[in-house]
């Protein structure tokens, strides 16, 4: 075969997280950790509560990412970065990078209590929720991340979800932390530029990060990247950065697509009738003008 | 054997390796105190779980990358054209989804 | 150094005195007073350590394990609600074997809201895993955190320690205090440094998901590094008390040699009873005291011995089991049972509340086992 260039990389080469691990196919999560360490490096501590990702590193003695994990209860990942982080510089260690890793659940739900106070003391780790959505861990159950009319365990077809994904975000913003993002797993060097921004900052960073479930939300695993894509193409999860304050609109999709392809995708959102189609995709829109005000504001 | 992990990060001062063999724990004294990892994940060949494989045809390939930076294990060596790991791929389609130039197929595995 | 100070002072000095890298604490009363000193102290930069104000006792223990795991020495107080909410991360401190330190100011559980003594708060949480010591005085206290570190953070022993005071008899008591200078403490308890800790440059993921393949035996190295302990304990008393001077052991007898009635007391109720067997002697009643210092690991060889020869055991408790008996009635009966010894057994519940467990609260105990059907639980002071 004749001669050919090296592979175009758009992303660094090494691999933290190495093949083996348990996430099921086409997993967005594990392509999350997988971009994170990428940026992050090996100089880093990671505490994980339950979650799938739990699981994704694998069993007692085994670890697919091979750097420091701590294991935590639920709804501690805050309070357990929190320690390392402090416990770390009481002993002269600048340098190590401190990382919170958990899930919506862990996060928007039951774990909010130690996010807010970590964040409020500005206590120096990132902070990632890896959002799917739901509590796939123990077989998809709604949290308080789960968009209005997605299917659940615990929000049957006949009781769909009703009511707003918790506007986290926001919530992050009030506290007041140096350093907010979204990102999704579909833009890989956005998300990695992130990171790289958010370790070089002191302080509470929060990164909220996109990431399908083809289990959770009855999609095609091959669709994983697709989905991501949508869901920032559709104004749903537009991808931003709040820096001190300030936000900035990473992606401003020049025609904002429908949101009737990104739902038919998923087998979540079938039941849904047309009046709550057009009721999304009329909210989302609102949305969208909000953050834009914000930018205009507070840019 | 020995897996050597590549260090993006300058700040440590070693070289990681792990352990790469299945740990077999026969006796409590040769346990830990606490659960701790003693050898990687890798040991771990998911590609049981897969229906069928991907081929890349090296011809059409473009070198673009695309596939490598999506696959979620990641079970595709940055080559050019990029080559399957297929002790680990799960087939999961994301890389044949994603391929601009459709150099990707799947071929189902007779089990 | 002799100084006058409350318990709490005295928990916070202990600490210190420990030379903790890491503090992360929520007040509650009558805790405050510890939360409160330690700010102080490392304001001041008398102590060298990183305090974290965090949201609640759960975030408390949760940044104590982050920070131990990370190979830090670390502390934290608490009391009551405090210690309950902290419930589940104190069961993943002790299986994750972090030779982490607490004090805890031992007071009642609401409702009704009572912020005076009562053990119920450590006893409910009897099976985490942690080492629980009662203090009978504020010495006590101080000593014991010294102590727990070096016995906790030994390779074999690798779990947390509980160090347990009574609310306001000991938290809001002032008394004499000997201090331990700074550089002696540091020869007794050289500075931490676990084989096991978050490092990148040897990284490894811990607590990770455990089959039944492998997570019976991590319970069982808890049962053999609780043995262990039962040893540590004993042999750090000693060497505490050849340096200082202050001797403590697992349990402590007084006046048991020849007594027909042993009382067995924990925490401040210990101090009194030791006075009332003085008392009573002076009757002509052949009374003795076995002081359970440390309740868990459960000094049963300890108890064996000191009660083989006892007529009447009467066991007091600040604590009730709900449905059963006071906890260490319980506990004490095993002991017996396990060495064959059918002694006549008393359980008698006492002082819950805050109420007080005065010489003469005792006396009538006394009175009470010498006229009672044995082997039965009897309410002390009940208003009939
Ligand atoms: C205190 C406590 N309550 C409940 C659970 C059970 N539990 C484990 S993981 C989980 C859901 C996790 O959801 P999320 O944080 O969204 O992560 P995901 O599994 O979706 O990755 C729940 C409810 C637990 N481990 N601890
Ligand atoms: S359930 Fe969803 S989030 Fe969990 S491992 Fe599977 S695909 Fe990933
Ligand atoms: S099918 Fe999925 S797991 Fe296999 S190489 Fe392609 S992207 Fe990777
Ligand atoms: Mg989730």
């Amino acid at each position: 075969m004749n001669e050919k260039k090296e592979l175009r990389l758009s992303i660094p080469k090494e691999e933290v997280l190495q093949p083996g691990h348990l996430a099921c196919q086409g997993c967005g999560a594990s392509l999350a950790m997988r971009y994170a360490l990428k940026a992050l490096g090996r100089d880093i501590i990671v505490d994980i509560p339950a979650c799938c990702w739990a699981v994704i590193d694998g069993p007692f003695p085994y670890s697919a990412t091979n750097i420091p994990i701590y294991h935590t209860a639920f709804e501690t990942a805050a309070a357990v970065a929190s320690g390392v982080s402090n416990g770390l510089k009481a002993i002269g260690n600048d340098h190590t990078t401190v990382m919170a890793w958990a899930g919506d659940g862990g996060t928007f739900d039951i774990g909010i209590q130690a996010l807010s106070g970590a964040a409020e003391r500005n206590d120096d780790i990132i902070y990632t929720v890896y959002d799917n959505e739901a509590y796939m861990n123990t077989g998809i159950q709604r949290s308080s991340a789960t968009p209005h009319g997605a299917w659940t365990t615990t929000t049957p077809v006949k009781h769909y979800r009703k009511g707003w994904k918790k506007d986290l975000d926001s919530i992050m913003v009030a506290h007041g932390i140096p350093y907010l993002a979204t990102a999704s797993i579909a833009y890989p060097e956005d998300m990695i530029k992130k990171y790289l921004k958010a370790q070089k900052i002191k302080g509470t960073k929060f990164i909220h990060v996109y990431a399908p479930c083809p289990t959770g939300w009855k999609s095609d695993p091959a669709m994983t990247i697709h989905l991501a894509k949508m869901v920032v193409e559709t104004n749903i999860f537009p991808l931003y950065e709040v820096e001190n304050g300030k936000y900035k609109i990473n992606i401003k999709p020049k025609n904002r697509k429908p949101l009737d392809e990104y739902l038919a995708m998923q087998g979540r959102f079938k039941h849904l009738p047309q009046e709550e189609i057009e009721y999304l995709q009329k909210t989302f829109d609102e949305k969208w003008e909000i953050l834009l005000k914000k930018e205009e504001h507070f840019g | 054997m020995l897996l050597q992990l590549k260090l993006p990060s300058i700040r440590l001062n070693k070289e990681i390796s792990v352990e790469e063999k299945k740990i077999e724990l026969n006796k409590v004294d040769e346990f830990p105190p606490m659960p701790v990892s003693l050898g990687s994940m890798r040991v771990n060949k998911t590609s049981s779980w897969r229906n069928f494989r991907p081929i890349i045809d090296g011809e059409k390939c473009i070198g673009c990358g695309i596939c490598w930076k999506f696959c979620p294990e990641p079970a595709i060596f940055p080559t050019n054209p990029p080559e399957v790991d297929y002790d680990y791929c799960k087939g999961c389609g994301i890389c044949i989804a994603n391929c601009p130039v459709d150099a990707i197929t799947r071929q189902d595995e007779t089990k | 150094m002799k100084t006058v100070m409350n318990g709490d002072f005295a928990a916070s000095y202990g600490a210190m005195t420990s030379d903790v890298k890491f503090v992360a604490a929520y007040p509650i009363t009558p805790q405050t007073l510890i939360v409160e000193k330690l700010s102080e102290l490392v304001a001041d930069g008398e102590l060298d350590a990183s305090f974290v104000k965090v949201e609640s006792e759960h975030s408390a223990m949760a940044a104590c394990i982050g920070a131990q795991a990370a190979g830090i020495r670390t502390f934290t107080a608490t009391s009551s609600q405090g210690l309950l909410l902290m419930c589940e991360v104190l069961h993943w401190a002790a299986r994750a074997r972090l030779p982490i330190v607490l004090a805890n100011v031992n007071r009642a559980i609401a409702p009704g809201w009572s912020i005076w003594a009562d053990a119920q708060d450590s006893i409910s949480q009897r099976d985490t895993g942690w080492m629980q010591v009662y203090a009978e005085n504020n010495q006590d206290v101080y000593d014991s955190i010294l102590m727990a570190y070096k016995i906790a953070e030994d390779n074999d022993v690798l779990l947390p320690m509980m160090v347990n005071l009574d609310a306001f008899f000991l938290s809001h008591t002032s008394e004499v205090v000997d201090l331990i200078d700074n550089d002696k403490a540091k020869e007794f308890l050289p500075a931490y440094d676990p084989e096991y800790k978050l490092d990148p440059n040897n990284p490894r993921a811990f607590g990770a998901l455990t089959s039944p393949e492998h997570y019976f035996e991590f319970t069982y190295k808890m049962f053999e590094a609780m043995e262990v302990a039962k040893k540590k304990i004993t042999q750090v008393g000693k060497e505490f008390g050849d340096i200082f001077g202050r001797y403590y052991d697992m349990t402590e007898s007084y006046k048991i040699d020849d007594a027909e009635t042993v009382l067995v007391t924990f925490g401040t109720i210990a101090g009194t009873a030791k006075e009332s067997v003085d008392r009573l002697r002076k009757e002509g009643k052949k009374v003795g005291n076995l002081k359970i210092r440390v309740f868990r690991p459960f000094p049963t060889e300890q108890i064996i011995d000191a009660l083989k020869n006892a007529k009447r055991v009467v066991v007091i408790d600040r604590d009730y089991s709900y449905g059963n008996e006071g906890a260490f009635y319980t506990e004490i009966k095993g002991a017996l049972y396990d060495a064959n010894l059918r002694i006549d057994t008393y359980g008698m519940i006492a002082g819950l509340g805050g109420r007080d467990v005065s010489t003469a609260v005792i006396k009538e105990i006394v009175e009470k086992a010498e006229t009672s059907e044995p082997n039965k639980t009897y309410f002390i002071g009940v208003k009939r």
